[in-house]
């Protein structure tokens, strides 16, 4: 799991320097919370501490959530996310290979229903902010809400690109016109597309690494960019391009970080190809009929239910076998 | 210069190959076993021969304490299809016959016998075979006496897997000299140094089987073995060597035919079935040794290597103790913790270092902390599916984890836990350091432990069901029998109301000789009928085929037995009435020829008696009853009387002893005729 830390240090970088420091207090929030957690329950359950500690699976699973939450949320919000995660979705399923659903995503789907309002409320990159802040002013937000003295809420956050364009179709604007806005950049969302295209990154790492195999990924992307490549081709107007959906909001980091998660993920290598496509096809559609700007961890939660139906029936042929 | 080219030549003849899904490639630790050649070691102190080196049933000890044997005789031989013999691999003397802890990994003591060698290593007198002008039948018979077993490891027999005779359709025969386990070298030094005698097994092998081809499989990290056969077939064309990649388990049979031809031998199927023979190097050699030098198998090549001084393979005599190997290896070093037999793979860690070399051993290593570092603790099962990736025969190892854990097996059975091979693969890649094969084995063996209970208990129900309906319809054949009896004899007392009505005036005697008389006649009918109805019965199951006509048969087996009897019983009972008449005459004689209690009777009566007992005499029937009459109407009387009748009475006990002693003898005789038949 460590090669999995090392693979998001790139996209962390990125963050940072799109979205100021503020990240790694999240970050280390995330990771003290979800290493607290880990052992409180482990010796609850009279489980060796050190071992499960040093592998490290507790902190990947804080820092997904640590980055798929807002970077000037509130302490608390990453505390709890992170403690659902830990505590309910993981450990109390039978901690470590026995959660069936990805406690990541768990924690974020939790963070979302119950906290909305702060769960949308997402800085604007540095460089589109009015005022940029200071990483003393955001780890004063983080803290203590107070935003620094003659700065509006309006000046630091912005509607994220899927949001913007969310909105902005539903007030009948046309998608050409809609991504010209500053927001946009030139295949996601302005400075997002860098952090995304450092996920790329860290993910090839891993699968050159076979740390994760190349099926989850390909299967993603691949179901993304066809089923919002048909839906673009039949009315670009109305629909964004496959690339930008590519290179916004999540996918990234659930094509190479996310449904990678072994546990909660299908085994077979055609079921790792149906699991990726479907969540990528209920992604899509979440994105553009749901409720939700994004829908990557609805999409992976519903699909870790049907992993043992998946698992069972892309059994691959056994040597010797007829299929 | 020269050798590159020709090695060259030989890497390009690997381009068709076929891979297997899987496979792992541990390191390989095999150069340390191949810097000397094949060694020769000391006769040892002592042979310790275990009967069961084989798959198979154990064979048949031939020789008895202080006997003394000659290099190469026979000490056990081969006992039923599935065995192998033992011979005495030098000369000496039988000192013991008994158990001694074998290598096996239970550790177990089991039946060896002990050789104290003479040191003259004097050899019976060999009889090579002129195998190519010999009738292969005979040739493959004679192997029985061999002793040669597959040396891969397998020890399956060699003489059944030749057993083809030509009839199999064998047109292929692959051998394996593969050697992916690491640290095993044996085959690799075989090939080196003995291509030749391979090369001459192998055609012994082609001839007995019929096969038109012949295929070696060698990893291609055995360069020199390869270089060395290659260079023993130029005078055999149809023979083809093809250089497979080095990756465990490619030395799997079912793996390296895959590599070599492309065939997956079906998992239900054995690879003469599909044409196919698989034999192992050092077999060959064995074959070979066996026909053209009469040497039957007392030695193999064994890899002594791991954490000893000197790392080497040697020709070693089965019996041989361990240590004895290792010493001669320089001895093992100080930190050697155990010894493992096999490769690191698929070996296992020797009981005790006290045991002797057997037929599979073909690697021995000294294993030390530093070597093989005790595994981690297991971590949970993360499903990361790398076993999967590893698994040779593209099995689910998590998936199978996951159901062997959970006991549950019929799930595991439907997953093809019986195709798993044990080759450790996919332990080996377990990132959470999980026993993968352990489990497999432990659910292997619950499923066939299952089995077996389950099918002693379907046997036990079938018996059981069997046994409460023949309960049931004895039950329901008494009662029918109690009814017709009673029936019976209703019918039985109408009819003979008029014989009948002077015995009821005299309840003790008359009734009893009639009871006697009613039952054997009642029982007569009864058996009649039963007779007739088994007799239908019988008839109508055979008409329809019915299932249980066996059970009809029986049933009429057992109603006819007594049929005799019915002879015999009335013969008794024949028997019986004259003495009880003679009896009561002599009764009658002793108080007056006439009957005094028709003295008070009326005229009319009287004359009606003497009607009746004129007409009585006319049948020659009257003494019975008229002198029960008397016997019993005049008890009042002397002495005389009571000694008639007790005279009476004896002779009566007496015939119906005779009666039923008969009666028993007759349904004996019965009995025995019919098991007879």
């Amino acid at each position: 799991m460590f090669k999995v830390l090392l693979a998001l240090v790139p996209g962390i970088a990125a963050y940072v320097w799109v979205y100021g420091s503020g990240i790694l207090i999240t970050l280390i929030l995330a990771t003290i919370s979800a290493l607290l957690a880990e052992t409180v329950m482990l010796r609850l359950r009279k489980r060796p501490i050190q071992r499960f500690l040093m592998d490290y699976s507790a902190v990947v699973t804080a820092w997904l959530l640590a980055l798929a939450i807002p970077p000037i949320a509130p302490w608390w919000l990453i505390v709890v996310g992170t403690f659902f995660a830990i505590v309910i979705a993981k450990q109390l399923y039978g901690g470590l290979g026995y959660n069936p659903f990805n406690p990541a995503m768990i924690g974020y789907a939790v963070l979302l229903i119950s906290f909305p309002v702060i769960m949308t409320k997402w800085p604007a990159a540095l460089q589109l902010a009015q005022t940029p802040l200071s990483f003393s002013d955001q780890f004063q937000l983080i803290f203590s809400g107070a935003l620094p003295q003659g700065v509006q809420v309006d000046a630091v956050t912005s509607a994220t690109p899927l949001d913007y364009l969310k909105t902005q179709l539903m007030l009948k604007h046309e998608v050409s016109s809609i991504t010209q806005a500053p927001v946009f950049g030139v295949l996601g969302g302005k400075g997002n597309e860098w952090i995304t295209g450092a996920y790329l990154l860290g993910g090839l790492y891993l699968c050159q690494q076979k740390i994760i195999s190349w099926h989850l990924p390909t299967a993603f992307l691949a179901a993304l960019a066809l089923i919002s490549g048909i839906f673009w081709l039949v009315n670009p107007e109305q629909f964004a391009s496959p690339l930008f959906h590519l290179f916004t909001g999540a996918s990234m980091l659930c094509a190479f970080f996310i449904i990678t998660d072994p546990v909660s993920g299908p085994t077979t290598p055609k079921g790792k190809l149906y699991f990726a496509a479907f969540v990528a096809l209920i992604a899509y559609l979440i994105r553009v009929y749901g409720g939700y700007p994004d829908g990557i961890a609805f999409a992976v939660i519903f699909m870790n239910i049907c992993v043992p139906l998946i698992d069972a029936h892309t059994q691959p042929r056994v040597f010797g076998h007829e299929k | 210069m020269n050798a590159i080219v020709n090695l060259a030549n030989l890497f390009k003849s690997a381009k068709d190959i076929f891979p297997f899904h899987g496979g792992v490639h541990p390191p390989e630790n095999k150069a340390q076993s191949t810097q000397l050649p094949i060694g020769q070691l000391p006769i040892p102190e002592k042979i310790v021969l275990p009967l069961r080196q084989h798959v198979g049933n154990i064979p048949k000890i031939k020789v008895k304490v202080g006997d003394h044997v000659l290099k190469g005789q026979l000490i056990a031989e081969a006992e039923g299809s599935i065995s192998a013999a033992i011979h005495a691999s030098t000369s000496g003397t039988i000192s013991a016959i008994e158990d001694a802890i074998i290598p096996h990994p239970s550790g177990l003591p089991d039946r060896c016998i002990t050789i104290t060698p003479d040191g003259k290593d004097q050899w019976i007198k060999k009889t090579p075979q002129d195998w190519r002008n010999a009738e292969r039948k005979s040739l493959v018979d004679s192997l029985r006496l061999s002793g040669i077993v597959g040396l891969g490891g397998a020890t399956f027999p060699t003489h059944i897997k030749l057993r083809a005779d030509g009839k199999s359709g064998v047109h292929t025969l692959v051998i394996n000299a593969a050697e992916c386990e690491p640290y095993i070298t044996c085959d690799d030094m075989l090939m080196r140094e003995r291509a030749d005698e391979i090369v001459k097994g192998i055609t012994i092998a082609q001839y007995l089987l019929g096969a038109e081809n012949v295929i070696i499989g060698i990893e291609d990290n055995k360069p020199e073995a390869a270089k060395a056969m290659q260079a023993t077939l130029s005078e055999h064309a149809e023979m083809q060597i093809k250089i497979v990649p080095t990756l465990y388990p490619s030395g799997d049979a079912r793996r390296l035919v895959h590599l070599v031809l492309n065939t997956e031998i079906p998992f239900d199927k054995r690879s003469t079935e599909v044409g196919l023979q698989v034999f192992n190097v050092a077999t060959l050699v064995a074959l070979y040794r066996y026909f053209e030098l009469g040497e039957p198998s007392i030695s193999r090549i064994v890899s002594m290597t791991g954490n000893v001084q000197q790392p080497q393979n040697f020709e070693v005599i089965f019996g041989t103790p361990m240590l004895h190997l290792v010493k001669n290896a320089g001895g093992a070093k100080a930190d050697t913790s155990h010894f493992i037999m096999g490769g690191p793979m698929m070996g296992f860690n020797l009981p005790s270092a006290d045991v002797p070399i057997t037929k599979a051993a073909n690697c021995i290593i000294a294993a030390s902390p530093t070597l093989f570092a005790p595994p981690p603790p297991a971590m949970p099962c993360i499903r990361c599916a790398r076993c999967a990736d590893a698994c040779p025969v593209n099995l689910q190892p998590q998936e199978l984890y996951w159901f062997s854990k959970s006991d549950n097996f019929e799930k595991a059975n439907d997953y093809n836990i019986f195709d798993c091979i044990e080759c450790g693969a996919c332990s080996y890649v377990c990132p959470s350091d999980i026993p993968l094969v352990q489990y497999y084995r432990y659910a292997k063996s619950e499923i066939i432990a299952l089995d077996k209970a389950k099918e002693a208990a379907d046997l036990a129900r079938e018996r059981n069901e069997f046994r409460l309906a023949r309960i049931e319809r004895e039950k329901q054949e008494r009662a029918k029998k109690h009814a017709e009896r009673a029936q019976a004899g209703k019918s039985e007392a109408a009819k003979n109301e008029s014989a009948t009505r002077q015995a009821t005036d005299n309840p003790t005697i008359a009734t009893s000789a009639d009871d006697t008389k009613k039952e054997a006649i009642a029982a007569a009918i009864e058996r009649a009928k039963a007779l007739k109805a088994a007799a239908q019965n019988s008839a109508s199951a055979e008409q329809t085929g019915n299932p249980e006509k066996s059970g009809a048969a029986e049933q009429k087996a057992k109603i006819e037995k007594p049929a005799p009897l019915d002879d015999a019983a009335k013969k008794a009972l024949i028997a019986l009435a004259i003495e009880r008449a003679k009896a009561q005459k002599a009764a009658a004689l002793a108080n007056g020829s006439e009957p005094k209690n028709v003295a008070d009777a009326a005229e009319s009566v009287k004359k009606e008696i003497a009607d009746i007992e004129a007409r009585r005499q006319a049948v020659g029937l009257s003494v019975e009853a008229k002198s029960t009459e008397v016997l019993k109407l005049n008890n009042t009387d002397a002495a005389t009387d009571k000694k008639a009748l007790i005279a009476a009475a004896i002779t009566r006990a007496k015939a119906q002893k005779a009666a039923a002693d008969l009666a028993k003898q007759m349904q004996l005789d019965s009995q025995s005729e019919s098991t007879k038949e």
